[in-house]
């Protein structure tokens, strides 16, 4: 025991306690509960990264009632990489969005209608928000697993909803849902499982081996309700609109933490627990994922709305994810661990580039109280480093080096050279070179040069440092990705 | 050789540190910080001339510097000072200072010149990191980073004519990255090392074997490397890229991006495939022939071009295949007239650029027709564009000349006769285009009214931009007059042949 018990508790019980802590209102109040909820979270994933490294997989069964009865804690290399990658991105929106609600809002004007509402409830959400997440990584069982998702879907829905206007709520509204359509259907899949083989833990259930009629189609009822979750194409179109309209902390999180929630649970039942399910499934994965990256990315083309552009990059992002498991399982082999490392390091580069470019052009379209793309011009000059977290997010999306995201293209684009599976290989390389143009659309009118309009309103500098810091991370994940990799390969497939 | 100099194996990355540093540091001025920025500028070129001449020194007498950094597991991000890497990096270190002169007197005044100068050195550290890369991975890297470093430097004006510049940049360029990204992990997995290695790491039995697979996986590493060498036909967005300042277009034609892609064929050639393998697939013969045409091509493009920045522009296009048609024959004289030339191509072609930007900056001049009596106001920049001008067309003793007599003997050797006739169709091409402009600037009289900036003193411009001039006109004589020197670019170049190819 190295407490890793006493901290995986704690990583669920700090980001709860700060959100009931934020809620009594004020300034004062919800910076002590953000600050808790972040050093819990930092320090929480570092004592867990010694401890796996130390003692590989940990299973904890919380106050000594084990499986089937009480909660199950699993965690291994994957887990603690997504709850790293959870502290470092919401430590850096929490102090974001300490300087988006407090100093801007009250004067700021009717494009960012977010005003007392987002500064009083946001940070107690999000801290609810970021405990359930935690809970999702941290979960060993499916009914937890269950629990944590709703309770991240619910507080993610709304914090959409948080600005209030009519557009809001409606896609509000929507992705509640979706969300709840979503977590419908992997509880339907979860009473089949529990029907069939009266277990719940992920390892017993991975030991009995799941396969035939009933298991098979609970994990397709799982899948359709995670995958509505996570935006997979053709399921995304909830997303663009209620990651748009969210204040910018709060799009910064939903498309960087919480699709990876559920996708996080699609890779669990599919890697561990069905260990790859069949051929076929793992390529409608793909092609579906593969679908996302084209569709997404041509939808990025042709948006005005800055805000929205990076929503539908998500989805395209989202794609490359699911591209993964043909290339993990390919025809009669085994696991190909790049894919995995591949697949994975995308996941953790995309929330902290993505989180970059989504806090970056939050500044941006504040300091310029419009959401349109072209408004945005000349903003390069007057807050370069909020352009510059832009662009070397924008950059890492697209798989540009030095950055996580061409790291996580190397090893993709190997798995696939290795195993022969060379049509997605071309995907690989289109989708990156798709990504550029959307992003070189946003920084071409950045670049150029106008005329200081009327009403420029500065931004804390925090807000700019917080979005440049996610995204020299995120070229920091390319130049050094050993020690990262070792972690998610640690009780990963074919480790 | 690997050195035993203690403490000096990073070397090559404290080179790569003196334009990193810079370049950074400059991005947190504000623009009004002019002194404090040129002292950034200017140390970090002085510092990075200084280190590269301590490494000319070391790998002269024998030593190798080599820095290692695991990224990946089994991938290095490698930077290694050897023979060859020093050609490329003394290129760059040296023209980097000169230029660097050049743009603060060229953008005196104009606005954004913190991003400029901050992309400038960004620019140049991913230039020398390439050119000291150690393994594909490495070359990899710094290549995408050149791509993006450049790119506000491109479109530095921000006009619709930059913008559209830019563009077009980089669709030619992130493409061939793309390509190149896919020819990389393919060539890791199928060679199984990405390592730089003089003769080649790939097996010839294997090569032999699957022709067919090894010669498609060279093309895919050709074209990503062809589009920065505006090899033909993936040239068209340099002539485009002219809509950057001069200072900028001297990097692209001169220090950085074409001698990127060249030095890319000249390493995928030489310590990728080893020209050996590369011979008997026929894919050097490939090369050569690509090489061979857009040397007469770009020639040709470039007759009657009114633009003096696009007709050099095109006789980049032309000379710079030079280098690639060198390293693509099988003799050391020619691989050493193809390495020369990247030297040689690059110190005349900056010259000429810097001409160009002097007359642009001066008189506002910009077209050749508009050239008429400009020597008579500005003597000096005419004679060192003369003494380029003619370096380019072959005369002796100037560096041209130098490269094609070793080219030209070279393809003798190896039963090439194709390109003598080649090598001579160029010259009296380069003459067709360059002796016209010269004709115009002595001996026609004034057409147009100039928009004249006045002189410096008794200077006829700014020092900032005379001095350069003159240094690098100067360098273009001294590299041909002494290039039996062994310390002179041809030397040099043979030393390299001495210890790779043989």
């Amino acid at each position: 025991m190295t407490g890793g018990d006493i901290w995986s508790v704690l990583l669920v019980l700090a980001p709860t306690l700060g959100a009931l802590v934020a809620l009594q209102g004020g300034g004062w109040a919800i910076r002590i509960g953000l600050a808790l909820g972040a050093a819990v979270s930092a320090l929480g994933s570092v004592a867990l990264w010694v401890s796996v490294a130390q003692e590989g997989v940990l299973r904890y069964a919380l106050g000594g009632w084990g499986a089937p009865l009480g909660i199950e804690l699993r965690i291994d290399g994957f887990s603690v990489a997504m709850l790293a990658m959870t502290a470092l991105v919401g430590g850096a929106v929490s102090l974001y969005s300490t300087g988006y609600f407090r100093d801007l809002l009250p004067q700021s004007s009717d494009e960012v209608p977010h005003g007392e509402r987002g500064a009083r409830y946001f940070a107690p959400l999000w801290l609810l928000l970021w405990g359930a997440l935690n809970g999702v990584y941290l979960s060993g069982d499916l009914f937890n697993l269950y629990v944590t998702l709703e309770v991240m879907g619910l507080a993610a829905a709304a914090v959409v909803t948080l600005a209030v206007t009519s557009e809001a709520t409606v896609a509000g509204m929507r992705y509640l849902m979706v969300s709840l359509v979503g977590s419908m259907l992997f509880l339907l899949g979860v009473a089949l499982l529990y029907a069939n083989y009266g277990v719940l833990a992920l390892e017993s259930l991975q030991a009995a081996g799941p396969s035939g009629g009933l298991p098979v189609l609970a994990l397709a009822l799982m899948t359709v309700g995670l995958a509505a979750k996570t935006a997979l194409f053709p399921l995304h179109g909830w997303l663009p609109s209620a990651h748009a309209v969210a204040p910018a902390p709060g799009s910064a999180i939903l498309s960087a933490l919480v699709v990876k929630g559920s996708f996080y649970i699609v890779v669990r039942l599919w890697v561990d627990l069905y260990g790859g399910g069949s051929r076929g499934g793992v390529v409608f994965l793909g092609v579906m994922g593969g679908a996302a990256v084209l569709w997404g990315s041509l939808m990025c083309l042709r948006q005005v709305s800055l805000k929205r552009l990076i929503a539908y990059s998500t989805v395209a992002q989202l794609g490359y994810l699911f591209v993964m498991f043909p290339l993990l399982f390919p025809a009669g082999g085994v696991a190909n661990t790049d894919a995995w490392a591949g697949g994975i390091y995308h996941a953790l580069s995309h929330a902290v580039a993505k989180s970059a470019m989504f806090l970056a052009a939050g500044s941006m379209t504040v300091a310029v109280a419009k959401d349109a793309i072209p408004a945005i011009s000349g903003t390069a000059h007057r807050l370069p480093m909020s352009f510059l977290a832009f662009g070397l997010g924008g950059l890492g999306l697209a798989g540009i080096p030095p950055s996580g995201g061409f790291i996580a293209k190397w090893l993709l684009l190997r798995s696939a050279v290795e195993t022969g599976q060379w049509l997605w290989a071309v995907l690989l390389a289109v989708g990156g070179l798709l990504t550029v143009a959307y992003v070189l659309m946003v920084l071409r009118y950045a670049l150029e040069r106008t005329e200081p309009s009327e009403g420029f309103q500065p931004v804390p500098r925090r807000m700019e440092w917080a979005a440049l810091g996610l995204a020299l991370i995120s070229v920091l994940l390319g130049t050094r990705a050993v020690e990262v990799i070792a972690l998610i390969q640690l009780g990963g497939p074919g480790g | 050789m690997t050195s035993a100099l203690l403490g000096w194996e990073a070397l090559p990355l404290a080179v790569v540190l003196t334009s990193f540093v810079p370049g950074v540091g400059i991005m947190f001025l504000r623009e009004e910080q002019r002194a404090l920025r040129t002292t950034f500028n200017l140390t970090g070129a002085v510092a990075k001339v200084i280190l590269v001449g301590f490494m000319l020194r070391g790998v002269a007498l024998g030593f190798t510097y080599e820095w290692h950094f695991e990224v990946l597991p089994g991938l290095e991000l490698s930077l290694v000072g050897d023979a060859l890497a020093l050609l490329f990096v003394s290129l760059s270190a040296g023209l980097w200072l000169v230029t660097t002169l050049y743009a603060i007197g060229y953008l005196e005044g104009s606005p954004n010149r913190t991003r400029f100068f901050s992309f400038f050195s960004l620019c140049v550290t991913a230039t020398t990191g390439l050119a000291m890369a150690g393994d594909l991975f490495t070359f990899v890297l710094f290549y995408e980073a050149l791509t993006w470093t450049t790119y506000p430097l491109v479109v530095h004006r921000g006009s619709e004519a930059a913008i559209a510049a830019g563009r077009r940049y980089l669709i030619y360029t992130l493409t061939a990255g793309a390509v190149l990204v896919v020819g990389a992990v393919w060539f890791h997995v199928e060679v199984g090392t990405v390592s730089f290695t003089a003769g080649g790491v790939v097996d010839a039995a294997a090569a032999d074997a699957d022709p067919g697979r090894y010669l498609l996986l060279f093309g895919l590493l050709l074209a990503g490397m062809g589009v920065k060498a505006a090899l033909f036909p993936v040239h068209g967005w340099l002539p485009v890229a002219m809509a950057a300042p001069a200072p900028v277009s001297a990097l692209l034609h001169a220090v950085a991006v074409v001698k990127a892609g060249a030095f890319g064929v000249v390493r995928l050639l030489h310590s990728l495939f080893g020209i050996e393998v590369a011979g008997t697939l026929g894919a050097s013969g490939v090369v050569a022939a690509l090489a061979g045409f857009t040397i007469v091509y770009g020639s040709v493009r470039a007759l009657g071009q009114d633009d003096l920045k696009r007709l050099l522009a095109f006789s980049t296009v032309s000379q710079l295949s030079y280098i690639a048609l060198g390293v693509a024959i099988l003799t050391p004289m020619a691989q050493a007239g193809g390495l020369v030339h990247l030297v040689h191509q690059g110190i005349m072609k900056i010259t000429l650029f810097f001409c160009a930007g002097v007359l642009a900056e001066t008189l506002e001049v910009k077209k050749v027709s508009e050239m008429g009596g400009v020597a008579r106001r500005m003597p000096i920049t005419m004679l060192a564009f003369s003494v380029a001008a003619l370096g380019m067309i072959g005369l002796p003793p100037l560096p041209g000349f130098l490269s094609k007599l070793y080219l030209g003997i070279g393809a003798l050797e190896a039963g090439a006769g194709w390109v003598v006739p080649v090598l001579l169709a160029s010259s009296l091409l380069n003459a067709a285009y360059f002796l016209p402009v010269i004709r115009t600037a002595y001996l026609d009289d004034r057409t147009t009214s100039w928009v004249d900036q006045g002189r410096d003193g008794w200077l006829e411009a700014d020092w900032r931009l005379i001095l350069p001039v003159v240094s690098t006109a100067v360098f273009v004589l001294l590299v041909g007059l002494l290039g039996g020197l062994s310390w002179s670019p041809l030397g040099w170049v043979q030393l390299i042949v001495a210890r790779e190819v043989l």
